[in-house]
């Protein structure tokens, strides 16, 4: 997906003249092709996320709409201030891109694990957060982000993703909305990002009865969605490759009782979330390993 | 053009009353960088109070945000807004002039208090002018502490590889710090240096110095370097007021009834 997302990037570069890319010193054999075709609106500004973070800003303001590009925890926790300053607070037209979403990077160690950055980004004001399940959600992020104006956060898996959906409309595509993967009854998986494609796995084993959905967005959930899925489904059990504190299913939980405090949904729906338990995992693995280990899995699940 | 001295003096004035009328503080800080203010407000810098947002402007970056009052009462002044309003509206609950600068008044490009973000900042708008093809400057004006701040480095590093000679960096350099002399907290030295190994062109001055000042930037602006340009300005933190000049209290104090009508009867009395 990250392929994906960064020629789709290239492609609407080629009409939307105000796209700038920088990266901080990676990137390698992703990155070229924009490069190439964009000279003047690509710059690696080296290994200095912060520095990169306030160029962006700078650049913004002059009309530009720049995305930042780095791995996991560089782009977004290590100058968590200038995306919340000078970002944020400034409205700047600055979209940052992770690679690297959760385990991906699994044995490089924590450095690389990208686990606390869906808490962080969504806990700033103006930031849209969108986490793509697979290729063509990817493919679908990039066009959001070319076209939204404003802060906006893409974490993206690595690569090797399946496709999962067909050709997504952008109406299907935005925050609030989520997207059907496969219909069911009583409980309702919903997950963000990529570790949809294990989990529908082990669910066509063992749950053929559990409805499937995406949500590729967290975060500025449509009420009138949620007061939907409130009535539609006894359980919801949500599921990231993020740790349980501050992620996905926080934010759904957050989402349902302010609806439900307000009177606007009768009944709180069962939500069990599946998540990092807050650990860091110091030991090397693949991403499968990884997940495994944090208990990443329906089977994990007290049912 | 407006009369430098007189134009540093308002600002001092103003800077008082609203330190004093509010109990705020960095009195020091914005004493040690109104001569600067007055320099660029008063003249050197093509920036139009009725159109604050104008392309053509000159940008300019506030970095050291804390010295709110300085910049605020320069604008002001110069008719960015009413001035008039300042006092009352300086930290008043549901005003804009909060006591670090903040992008939502006129003519303040961007909002700092945060230390190390305005050069950074400042070196993204002149790659996009530059890519542009403006000639407009590009001003950041930095305190002397905040360049304990690794992102000032990734940004000096930076500035010059990419040959911004559209961007101008004034180091008010004070020599006092938040909690004490720069020089027993993390010294800069040999800072001009620093700079010209980082391939950028330096200039020192006596920042209270307005011609010295006004020459230097003037010269910055006419040099095509292919280097970013500092301008090291030395100056007395608390200058104008003799009790103030060079003691760390005025980072924090405000001053009291009797020391608000001794500052004041200085700042009259000088050149008058």
């Amino acid at each position: 997906m990250r392929n994906t997302f960064i020629n789709t990037l290239c492609d609407l570069a080629n009409e939307h003249e105000d796209v700038f890319l920088l990266c901080g010193d990676l990137g390698y054999s992703v990155l070229e092709p924009f490069a190439d075709r964009f000279p003047n609106r690509f710059l690696n500004v080296g290994i200095a996320e912060q520095n990169m973070t306030l160029v962006a800003s700078g650049l913004a303001r002059e009309g530009y709409n720049v995305f930042t590009y780095s791995i996991g925890n560089f782009p977004t926790l290590r100058c968590m201030e200038q995306i919340r300053y000078d970002v944020c607070y400034h409205d700047a037209n600055v979209k940052v891109v992770a690679v690297g979403a959760g385990y991906a990077y699994g044995p490089q160690g924590v450095s690389h694990h990208t686990t606390e950055d869906i808490a962080m980004m969504r806990a700033l004001p103006k930031m849209k957060v969108c986490v793509p399940a697979d290729p063509q959600e990817a493919k679908a992020a990039a066009a959001f982000m070319v076209s939204h104006r404003g802060p906006g956060y893409v974490r993206l898996n690595k690569s090797g993703e399946p496709r999962l959906h067909e050709l997504l409309r952008p109406s299907q595509f935005r925050p609030g909305r989520f997207i059907k993967v496969r219909d069911g009854n009583d409980t309702l998986v919903l997950t963000t990002g990529a570790i949809v494609h294990s989990i529908a796995k082990e669910m066509s084993s063992t749950f053929p009865g559990w409805a499937l959905w995406t949500s590729p967005f967290v975060g500025d959930y449509d009420p009138i969605t949620l007061i939907e899925l409130g009535q539609s489904f006894n359980r919801i059990v949500t599921v990231e490759e993020h740790q349980l504190n501050g992620g996905f299913g926080s934010s759904l939980i957050e989402a349902l009782s302010d609806l439900y405090a307000e009177g606007k949904l009768h009944r709180m729906p069962f939500v069990q979330r599946l998540a990092i338990p807050n650990v860091f995992v110091s030991t090397s693995g693949t991403q499968d390993y990884l997940r495994d280990a944090a208990g990443l899995t329906l089977a994990s699940l007290a049912i | 053009m407006i009369d430098y001295v007189e134009f540093s003096r308002l600002i001092r004035l103003k800077a008082l009353d609203m330190c004093h009328k509010k109990r705020t503080s960095h009195i020091g800080g914005a004493f040690s960088v109104a001569d600067i203010l007055a320099v660029l407000y008063g003249g050197f810098l093509n920036v139009d109070p009725d159109a604050p947002c104008d392309p053509e402007r000159d940008r300019v970056f506030y970095s050291k945000g804390h010295a709110c009052t300085a910049l605020y009462a320069a604008l002001g002044i110069r008719g960015f807004f009413n001035d008039a309003d300042l006092l009352t509206d300086f930290t008043r609950d549901g005003s804009y002039f909060t006591s670090h600068v903040n992008h939502r008044v006129p003519g303040v490009e961007l909002s700092t208090g945060s230390l190390g973000h305005a050069l950074g900042v400042a070196c993204g708008c002149a790659v996009a002018l530059q890519e542009q093809k403006r000639s407009n400057l590009v001003v950041t004006i930095l305190s002397d502490g905040e360049l304990d701040e690794g992102s000032n480095w990734e940004a000096i590093l930076f500035a010059a590889h990419h040959r911004l000679d559209n961007l101008v960096a004034i180091v008010d350099y004070n020599k006092i710090q938040s909690f004490g002399a720069v020089e027993d907290i993390m010294n800069l030295e040999p800072l001009a240096d620093k700079f010209r190994s980082f391939n950028w062109e330096v200039e020192q001055v006596d920042g209270h110095n307005h011609v010295s000042v006004q020459s230097a930037l003037a010269r910055f602006r006419s040099s095509h370097s292919r280097r970013p340009k500092c301008l090291i300005a030395h100056t007395v933190k608390g200058k104008g007021v003799d009790f103030m000049e060079g003691r760390l209290a005025w980072h924090y104090q405000s001053p009291s009834d009797d020391e608000y009508r001794r500052a004041r009867m200085q700042l009259e009395l000088f050149n008058a």
